[in-house]
């Protein structure tokens, strides 16, 4: 009754063997066309470095006023515009103006990605319920497959640095703009879009003028989870060799640094509940026109 | 008469996957239960024909469920037919293809709906504006032409309003102004009025009828309020259960009803303020008081009591005499029953 007690299962050489093969082939197809992904790539990387090197190259009192005028731009809120300078202020007075600049331009960088290719995406999806249902798995995928899984091809891939680490970030962070877009279009109410057929309307006509505007709402609700999960990412993208606000966060839990940890983290959270706030409050003011001012 | 403008043959609606697998047991008398039971799928319309003249108002009327919305949206084709034809103008409108539709839409035809539809976040202008725009007008000429309309129902100074800012019966005068501003001949009204108050719907109703004067459009009409069917319709069609059981001008429905559902539709309303000297008079001449064909009732009563032997004569427009009408035929015609017993007699 040998059979009953162990559950079947392929031989542990074969299964060696199978796993050896895939390994060594996808190791052999990365090495022949790493350069050309790289390549591929090459762009994003002198984007990213661009940006950062701007970044840290300007003046800290033009960042603070930047900061400030789109915080203000965003929330139309003085309080919260003059609390994110406050925290940037802090954040560099504790030494980390550099970091903040690398992770704010990654930050930036990725969610430009997340946006130009989630909204589109978001938008098919809603047209055609065929790939709303085969999109639909993938997101599931990637967002609860372990992160540490696909890091791994992503690094045999391209190596350690930048852009791996901008990959991992976009696939961690794009699922909730495509969902949220997609969503939000489906939600537009029917009669309205009845309306538009009713006058006539083409496909685009109705795409642009009716569906999108009226799903705004809920696609910058996806926007500012994207923004979240990114941050979200910083840490575990300085493993492979991201730097910003991340790094010093990996080398306190190696090294057990508690205040360097406490205060890259601290730095990481300000900046979290800053863009959070100014994206929330700016999606609150584009579905204003819902519910009016009241009757006069 | 005036010509036909739309019309409507041997019309089917079968919701479902396989409704047109049924049409032919539907109009081999399959019922409507008995296709939800046995089949699941909904009969939405059975068999409609209806002839709609041309600058006139068509009222559907039928309660909830009878299929009158269904029914509307055949005529730009928001909805497709599983069976049947529809012809404007005598062009077949499906046989044409999504860009032809698309033009029709644009050109022809303008809804106004229950719920308004309005765009949440454009203002009053640009919701007026809206079939303009997207048939590619000038902006200034699409400025022009909403202003104009916004001023006839009545919104003036409103332009920059957004819809949310605005009551109910402002909001459907929007809905009214922009399905205008197109000038398409046709104009749908899928219950336009129904989710107003009364006083505001009498209103609309004046609108509408005082823009209808000048304007002469063919305006299909959706209710299910009876008083709002008498008060606008040049012609009434009831619907029940996806068919139509009668269809005729007013004074017809009234002084004849088809059925005892009809029957019961009609029983409530103010008999005397709605029929008119024409539906009971009799051949002949008197020489009493001349009373005008489309007098009420009501108000020929006060005049028929005063004459000497209890009759007027009766004339058209132009004042010519067509006939006479007597007191006993009044109050006979005030009393349904009564109505229905001679109404051989008062044809």
């Amino acid at each position: 009754m040998d059979w009953l007690a162990e559950f079947p299962s392929l031989g542990k050489r074969d299964l060696r063997d199978l796993k050896k093969g895939i390994d060594g082939s996808f190791r052999e197809w990365s090495r022949s066309n790493g350069d050309a992904i790289e390549a591929f790539f090459d762009p994003l990387y002198f984007f990213l470095v661009w940006l950062e090197k701007l970044l840290i190259a300007t003046p800290w009192p033009i960042i603070l006023i930047i900061v400030a005028g789109l915080a203000y731009l965003g929330s139309r809120s003085w309080k919260l515009a003059l609390g994110s300078v406050v925290s940037f202020m802090l954040i560099g007075y504790f030494g980390m103006w550099k970091d903040m600049m690398a992770t704010i331009s990654l930050i930036s960088v990725s969610t430009l990605i997340c946006i130009a290719v989630g909204i589109p995406i978001g938008i098919l999806m809603s047209r055609y319920d065929r790939v709303q249902s085969a999109i639909t798995p993938i997101l599931d995928l990637m967002q609860t497959i372990p992160i540490f899984v696909y890091l791994l091809p992503v690094v045999m891939l391209l190596g350690i640095g930048r852009v791996p680490g901008l990959i991992a970030v976009c696939v961690y962070a794009i699922p909730p703009i495509i969902r949220l877009t997609n969503l939000g279009i489906r939600l537009v109410d029917k009669e309205i879009l009845e309306a538009a057929d009713a006058f006539g309307s083409s496909y685009r006509q109705k795409l642009f003028s009716v569906q999108i505007p009226l799903a705004l709402p809920n696609i910058f609700a996806g926007v500012n989870q994207t923004i979240m999960m990114a941050l979200a990412m910083v840490v575990i993208a300085s493993m492979i060799g991201v730097k910003g606000l991340g790094m010093p966060v990996l080398q306190a839990v190696q090294n057990q640094y508690l205040t360097l940890g406490l205060m890259n983290g601290l730095a990481i959270v300000a900046l979290a509940i800053i863009f959070d706030r100014v994206s929330q409050r700016y999606g609150q003011r584009l579905q204003a026109h819902r519910y009016g001012k009241e009757h006069e | 008469m005036s010509k036909t403008k739309l019309r409507i043959e041997n019309l089917y609606k079968i919701f479902g996957p396989r409704g047109k697998s049924f049409i032919d047991p539907v109009k081999d008398g399959m019922s409507k239960q008995e296709l939800l039971d046995n089949h699941s799928h909904v009969l939405g319309l059975n068999n409609i024909n209806l002839d709609i003249p041309e600058q006139r108002i068509q009222v559907i009327m039928g309660l909830s469920g009878s299929g009158k919305s269904t029914l509307i949206r055949h005529i730009n084709r928001l909805i497709e037919p599983t069976a049947g034809a529809i012809t404007v103008d005598d062009e077949d409108i499906l046989s044409m293809s999504q860009l032809q539709l698309r033009e029709f839409r644009r050109k022809k035809t303008s809804m106004v709906f229950q719920k308004f539809a309005l765009l949440p976040h454009k203002t009053v202008a640009q919701n007026v504006a809206y079939g303009l725009t997207i048939q590619g007008e000038q902006e200034s000429i699409a400025k022009e032409k909403s202003h104009k309309w916004i001023e006839s129902v009545g919104l003036s100074g409103f332009e920059e309003r957004y819809p949310a800012q605005l009551s109910g019966g402002m909001q459907q005068r929007v809905g009214l102004a922009r399905a205008l501003a197109t000038d398409a001949p046709i104009l749908l009204m899928d219950e336009a009025f129904s989710a107003l108050d009364p006083l505001i719907r009498t209103d609309m109703q004046n609108i509408l009828l005082e823009l209808q004067k000048d304007l002469h459009k063919t305006i299909i009409f959706i209710t299910h309020d009876l008083d709002e069917a008498l008060r606008i319709g040049d012609n009434i069609a009831i619907l029940r259960d996806g068919k139509i059981i009668q269809k005729g001008d007013p004074q017809q429905i009234i002084m004849n009803p088809a059925d005892d559902y009809i029957s019961d539709f009609i029983k409530d309303i103010n008999r005397g303020k709605v029929i008119e000297v024409k539906s009971i008079m009799q051949k002949g001449s008197s020489k009493g008081t001349s009373l005008d064909s489309s007098c009420s009732l009501e108000d020929a009563l006060k005049v028929l009591n005063n004459e000497k032997n209890n009759e007027c004569s009766v004339v058209d427009d132009k004042g010519k005499k067509i006939g006479k009408v007597t007191l006993d035929a009044a109050i006979g015609a005030l009393f349904r029953e009564k109505a229905s017993r001679n109404k051989e007699k008062y044809k």
